[in-house]
């Protein structure tokens, strides 16, 4: 679909070169690390079962008498973490005190022979507390409500432009209504893993020295850390200076990892917590892997969030007032704030716009990143209002949105760098069929269901992040290497990096090896943000052009050439955000209200895409995940214990293989000239943005029923 | 792990006294629901007997026209099998709505029958549950209901019953063999699950070291009109909602036979006899269907999480009893709701 005539490999479907690997098993993920290691120990935790208070006492003589139990750490035993940064990450301060600040913390680990083992006595050890009230239960109007000094990553917390009130107030149609969605939990198929080892000095003293920052005895250690992370680099930069050792004692090795979506972002308890128990046996290897049940409190979730809607237009649908205000919950132990209004500022133009984040610092685990963070919930929300808009003003919902395509963007007055929104839309609705069809809500009944399509219109940010370095070694042979310490999270990015790098080399793609996921490598920033191909790719351009200018075209074998990422000057000059319209079409069981999706098209505007094959993949694969966001996603808080009662894949529903049908994904034929070398925006996290809108607009148009509360089960259609 | 012995017994009776012998016992078959208890601590038997290996794998018919089937058919074996796709087709559907296409490779006919609820407090042993420790408290109640029950439920316990091939049997008037110390009974598999009443450690009334040998089917006309509707939060790998398992005979416009099963309602499967008497002599109409479903659900007390149940329940029931009542006349509704939704 994309492609110039001087790329070769760029724009190609070719397949994940690690594909055969991963299906025949060969391919290590993190806890199948250190294979040569007869006698590896295990980690398990053993985790809070108060929402708040204070660890009273442990009782871990049963466990550690348990037949294989190595060891038993507490908040008495484990060690400090001398945090030499002072970063003070109340999420990775693990069994550093006795407080209990939302249930599922971890108080204790044990580390034994076997994990069958580890778990017993897990099981073993009686933890009392003495139990302090506790409050997990977002309200709209609750009185501890406080204006963070920014969004994540940065984002201005408010934004003002005109006067909303009275726009609204003037306006020839309002709509104002407050949606809701539910905390969602990140479901890899790998869970959260790692293996952990300390070695210690080898140089025959003991742990007795303290160096200049005042951590003692970590001189000369080493540790290696086998993570399931989307950042090697940020592992080790986090965790190097909370264990008191410099970023080059810390390996981080991560090959392959099976799915993040964010959940693998920055490092979590279980991370520091395989590494406190490293440190307790020295020398010898320890596997963790969280239970399914244990990654609800400690991979990160995304925060409920209760959206406040109201939109003003002229008789015309022209939009005149825009608020976006947003409820949602941080954690105590460590602040995340959910951008959630964020890509309202630059959907739509209006003269007066408001946007509003407000977190309520509940007892509950810490949120974090879950695929597109911000824009997923807030465009629910958003893009539903504009659906209600629409029929308010009797306007065709694709037709609302482009009489509200803003020329510029509306909060900087930048120039687009390519805001392709409108085709989207028309080549969506061309492809697709018009949503909404003309007929009223719940007056079309076919084979006793009700029918409706639905549309939305979605964005995500371009980002790439300064810092990554590349290298390229020629090996003699007709052969190359590239190194960077990238991640493939199984979106294929290694394959990705390996077109690229063969075109800016000039070489045939299986001449080109690229190494990634290990901090060995040159560093490389974190899979997140979408930003992985632009921050690498642009890395490892910069690093062939290097090659070349140093080296000509007839290198010697073993020359090598490095480069970091360029300079970005179009950062300044442009807004650059991707954009795409979702279309679905949904089936209600007249009956049970049972909700059927047998159809969805995404048409996205992403720049250039640099594996359609691996692209495709990623498009659908949101577009999915938005589908379970909008029928199925919800973790139970049960606010007596502040314990998430579904916390398994049984009870917390992710979309199913029979839920899922029909999804197409296809994209622009465009490369945008103001990013990058290969004018490629990010296609990781668009998919999923603003598809549980289009779901929930094809069902209120099927039966018009508005559901203004995720998920979409059937009591709630049931009229 | 918590250490327990093992063993594969030569035949039923070897079995059958190896766990009546150990108070801490249990039997073995699929594990699907038992490995997943062992790994969570909501058990912790000391002498698991491996029964997945007896000679109870055979689906036959007896002398008098009923459909025989071994303790140990797995649940795909059954769905498949022509007798049953023809004769009972409420069964097949029920067993091709249940979990997904791995366990019902592993699960076999007596364990589905011995499934545990998925009240999550059941399954998470930081809760309290009377079910699990007996007088510890039901946390579900004032808790997360929407899975609980809307019928025959206790001040403690509000539990329901997980599976979709036990409605199916109970709705197409199955029996149950069982083999214990003191030799063989039949029980109707209504007098097998029980209420939770004050006791609701206790899902059946079978005896410790009773062993269910086969499940048997009689041939009825009805059975061959039967049909099984889940309703669910997900297409796939869900736990019912509401489910109806319903067989309908009409003879000259009248209802000559009805028998009708609920799942997703109750502690165990609900055979809906209210509903049935309402329905057997009438003419088959919406209007009679709908006063069916509200005779039986009169009883029903729904909880706050739980209160669409009942309406859920009343209209599920009319809609599967319209279908069958279609297809009797010769008119079918067609719907795709093979087995597997």
């Amino acid at each position: 679909m994309t492609g110039t005539t001087t790329d070769r490999a760029v724009g190609t479907p070719l397949p994940r070169l690690d594909g055969h690997a991963k299906v025949t098993g060969t391919a290590p993920y993190a806890y199948e690390q250190r294979p040569d290691d007869a006698h590896p120990l295990h980690a398990h935790p053993v985790l809070a079962t108060v929402a708040r208070g204070r660890v009273r006492a442990v009782r871990t003589d049963d466990a550690a008498a348990a037949e294989g139990v190595v060891a038993v750490l507490t908040h008495r035993n484990a060690g400090p973490l001398p945090d030499l940064d002072g970063a003070r990450d109340g999420e990775l301060a693990v069994l550093q005190s006795d407080a209990v600040a939302f249930r599922g913390q971890c108080v204790a680990v044990v580390v034994a022979g076997t994990p069958e083992t580890a778990r017993h006595a897990a099981s073993l050890v009686r933890v009392e507390y003495d139990e302090e009230p506790h409050d997990t239960e977002l309200r709209a109007d609750s009185p501890s409500l406080y204006a963070p000094e920014q969004v994540n990553p940065t984002f201005a917390t408010d934004t003002d432009e005109g006067d909303v009130d009275a726009a609204l107030a003037a306006a020839a149609v309002t709509v104002d209504r407050t949606y809701r969605t539910p905390m969602e939990h990140n479901a890899p198929m790998e869970p959260h893993t790692a293996v952990a080892v300390w070695e210690p000095r080898t140089d025959g003293a003991d742990a007795e020295g303290t160096d200049a920052e005042g951590a003692k005895g970590t001189e000369g250690v080493r540790l290696t850390l086998y993570a399931s992370t989307q950042g090697a680099h940020t592992v080790r930069t986090t965790l190097a200076p909370l264990f008191g050792l410099r970023p080059e004692q810390v390996r981080v090795v991560a090959p392959h990892v099976g799915g993040g979506f964010g959940s693998k972002g920055m490092p979590h308890a279980h991370d520091v917590l395989a590494v406190l128990c490293a440190r307790a046996v020295p020398g010898r290897a320890v596997k963790l892997a969280l239970t399914r049940q244990q990654t609800f409190p400690l991979a990160g979730h995304r925060t409920p969030t209760i959206q406040r809607l109201r939109l003003g237009a002229d008789a015309d649908g022209r939009l005149t007032a825009i608020a976006h205000e947003v409820v949602e919950h941080t954690s105590t132990v460590k602040e995340f704030a959910e951008q959630t209004a964020v890509g309202t500022r630059l959907m739509y133009a209006a003269p007066h716009r408001r946007t509003r984040h407000r977190l309520a610092a509940l007892d509950v685990p810490v949120p974090s990143w879950m695929r597109a963070p911000g824009e997923a919930p807030g465009l629910f929300a958003l893009e539903a209002a504009m659906d209600e808009l629409a029929a308010a003003v009797g306007l065709d919902p694709v037709e609302l949105r482009l009489r509200n395509d803003p020329p510029v963007d509306p909060e900087s007055g930048k120039p687009w760098s390519g805001r392709h929104l409108a085709e989207c839309l028309r080549e969506g609705a061309r492809r697709f069929g018009r949503p909404g069809g003309g007929a009223a809500p719940g007056s079309r009944v076919e084979d006793g269901e009700w029918v409706g399509t639905g549309v939305a219109a979605s964005t995500y940010p371009y980002y790439a992040f300064p810092g990554s370095e590349a290298l390229v070694r020629y090996d003699g042979g007709g052969r190359w290497t590239v190194r960077i310490g990238a991640a493939d999270l199984g979106t294929g990015s290694r394959t990705a990096l390996t077109q690229i790098a063969a075109d800016a080399l000039r070489q045939p793609v299986d001449a080109v090896t690229v190494e990634l996921g290990d901090t060995e490598l040159p560093s490389a920033t974190v899979a997140g943000g979408s930003s992985g191909t632009a921050s690498w790719g642009s890395a490892v351009v910069a690093a062939a052009d290097a090659f070349r200018a140093e080296h000509g075209h007839d290198p010697a074998p073993g020359t090598r050439a490095s480069a970091g990422t360029p300079e970005d000057p179009d950062a300044e000059r442009y807004a650059r955000h991707s954009f795409g319209a979702q279309f679905a079409e949904v089936r209600v069981d007249v009956d049970t209200g049972e909700v059927r999706v047998p159809r969805m098209l995404g048409v996205f505007s992403v720049g250039r895409v640099v594996n359609p094959r691996t692209a495709r993949s990623q498009f659908v694969g949101g577009m999915t995940m938005g589908l379970s966001m909008a029928l199925h996603e919800e973790g139970v808080l049960d606010h007596r214990t502040g314990h998430t009662v579904n916390h398994d894949l049984t009870g917390y529903h992710v979309a199913a293989h029979a839920d899922v049908c029909d999804v197409e994904a296809v994209w622009l034929d465009e490369v945008d000239p103001h990013v990058n070398a290969m004018g490629a925006r990010g296609i990781g996290e668009i998919g999923i943005v603003g598809a549980a809108a289009a779901v929930v607009n094809a069902v209120h148009d099927a039966t018009g029923i508005r559901v203004r509360e995720l998920p979409v089960t059937p009591d709630k259609l049931l009229g | 792990m918590i250490p327990f012995d093992y063993v594969r017994p030569a035949d039923p009776a070897d079995a059958v006294a190896a766990v009546g012998g150990r108070p801490g016992a249990a039997f073995l078959a699929g594990g699907t629901n038992l490995v997943d208890h062992l790994k969570l601590g909501v058990t912790g038997p000391d002498l698991l007997v491996d029964v997945s290996g007896l000679p109870l794998d055979r689906i036959e018919e007896t002398p008098t026209g009923a459909l025989r089937i071994g303790a140990t058919v797995r649940n795909s074996d059954l769905a498949a099998h022509p007798l049953v796709r023809h004769r009972y087709p409420a069964l097949s559907r029920a067993l091709l709505a249940g979990a997904s296409g791995q366990l019902r490779n592993m699960a076999t006919t007596g364990g589905n029958l011995f499934q545990r609820t998925r009240c999550p407090y059941f399954q998470d042993t930081s809760t309290p549950c009377n079910k699990r420790v007996p007088g510890s408290g039901c946390s579900a109640l004032g808790g997360h209901t929407r899975d609980a029950a809307i019928l025959g439920a206790s001040a403690h316990c509000v539990a329901t019953h997980p599976s979709d091939m036990a409605v199916a049997l109970l709705a197409l008037d199955a029996s149950v063999v069982l083999l214990g110390p003191d030799g063989e009974r039949t029980l109707p598999l209504a007098a097998l699950h029980r209420l939770p009443g004050d006791t609701p450690h206790r899902d059946t009334v079978v005896e410790h070291g009773e062993l269910v040998t086969a499940v048997e089917l009689p041939d009825r006309a009805s059975a061959r009109h039967s049909t099984y509707r889940k309703v669910r939060d997900r297409r796939s790998y869900a736990f019912a909602l509401v489910s109806v398992a319903a067989a309908l005979d009409v003879a000259d416009g009248t209802v000559r036979d009805v028998r009708i099963a609920l799942g997703g309602v109750a502690h165990k499967p609900w055979r809906a006899e209210r509903a049935e008497a309402a329905l057997r002599g009438t003419a088959p109409t919406e209007a009679g269907f709908a006063r069916a479903a509200d005779a039986e659900l009169a009883a029903a007390r729904p909880l706050e999480g739980n209160a669409f149940k009942v309406p859920l329940a009343r209209r599920t029931l009319v809609a599967v009893l319209r279908d069958l009542a279609g297809a009797a006349d010769g008119g079918t509704r067609h719907d795709g709701r093979e087995g597997g939704r």
